[in-house]
């Protein structure tokens, strides 16, 4: 199991074995989303702002 | 196999799509829509040797024009930019259906406030005003009274985009708090859901409801047909229920998302997916 931690508040994040980047992930403490940058070692960010033309 | 993988931000569609890929031994090469330079030139060396690239860029601007470079590049892309085009468009969309005679919501763009309103007092009350490009339910707005009317094109004639001052007007369809999203593979089901909500927007991504859906035959023709118009490939086409019978398709997906579609169905959607990735690649290879 891996964790890290929220960049907005501290909270620990478990990540799953097939974690991505790239991979969108919500915060369960704040509910900020955050985004993994790279794995080789884990980094995160907070996710961009959604944009107009997102979507399927 | 090697597969380019397009992408910006991972959503859960996009890992059941990677871990099927992978779990098949396919290799993957994941490209960051954000992070890549696309020569009008040649192909980046690390493209040369793809079979297939999937877009799966959350952006429809990056799959718009991301995808027209691997066109040029001659590296085959789901979907190709024509269908992204034709889908992420909502007025492209509807006047393909309609030319087509594929049954949709009656629409009419006005190009000023004043022409809006007018276009909105021709259908009466309720009527929806949406955004040419945009998804999730985002933006749709219900008008329920000339009040709500002018306040609404007044905001979108002086806020935003400029494509917020084409106004795409549409008759309310009354359906039965559902709607129904097939995945579909050039013309072909995987897979269907319906979307229940309480609310007037149906979408997964508001909340709604999904439960699978037995496609019934004249779905599955509706399905084929507007598939074709767009141009095939791998689409979420949306359709309602009409109060008197039958269906209207009111949108058709590029991108589409299918977690929720996969949560609720037997089959196992990613892998149909990437079925028909291969055989569009086999039968790619078999054609050079």
């Amino acid at each position: 199991m891996t964790t890290t931690h929220c960049v907005e508040c501290g909270s620990d994040i478990i990540l799953s074995e097939d974690v991505e980047t790239g991979e969108i992930l919500d915060c369960d403490s704040c509910g900020v989303e955050l985004e993994v940058i790279g794995i080789d070692p884990i980094s995160i960010s907070k996710a961009p702002e959604l944009e107009e033309d997102w979507g399927e | 196999m090697n597969i380019g993988f397009l992408h910006s931000q991972i959503r859960a569609d996009e890992k059941l799509l990677l871990n099927e890929l992978r779990s098949r031994g396919h290799n993957i090469l994941k490209i960051d829509v954000r992070k890549h330079l696309f020569s009008i030139k040649n192909p980046a060396s690390e493209l040369v040797d793809l079979d297939i690239v999937i877009d799966r860029c959350i952006a429809q601007s990056q799959s718009k024009f991301s995808s027209l470079f691997f066109c040029k590049y001659s590296i085959p892309v789901i979907n190709p930019p024509s269908v992204v085009e034709n889908c992420s468009d909502k007025v492209k969309t509807s006047l393909l259906l309609e030319h087509a005679g594929v049954p949709t919501p009656e629409t009419i763009v006005a190009f000023s406030a004043e022409s809006a309103i007018e276009a909105i007092e021709s259908f009466g009350y309720p009527c929806i005003i949406k955004p040419v490009v945009g998804s999730w339910g985002r933006l749709l707005a219900k008008i329920d009274t000339r009040n709500a009317a002018e306040a609404i094109v007044e905001h979108k004639a002086t806020l935003g985009h400029y494509e917020h001052k084409v106004f795409y007007i549409q008759k309310f369809i009354n359906k039965p708090n559902r709607d129904i999203r097939v995945v579909s593979v050039d013309g072909s089901p995987i897979a269907a859901m319906t979307r229940t909500s309480d609310h007037w927007l149906t979408n997964a991504a508001k909340g709604a409801i999904a439960a699978e859906y037995d496609i019934p035959k004249e779905v599955l023709d509706l399905v084929k047909k507007s598939s074709e118009v767009v141009g095939g490939g791998l689409l979420g086409i949306d359709l309602m229920e009409l109060d008197g019978g039958g269906f209207t398709v009111h949108e058709i997906n590029p991108g589409t998302e299918f977690k929720a579609l996969n949560s609720c169905v037997e089959p196992d959607v990613p892998s149909l997916i990437v079925n028909w990735i291969e055989s569009t690649v086999n039968s790619k290879r078999g054609n050079s």
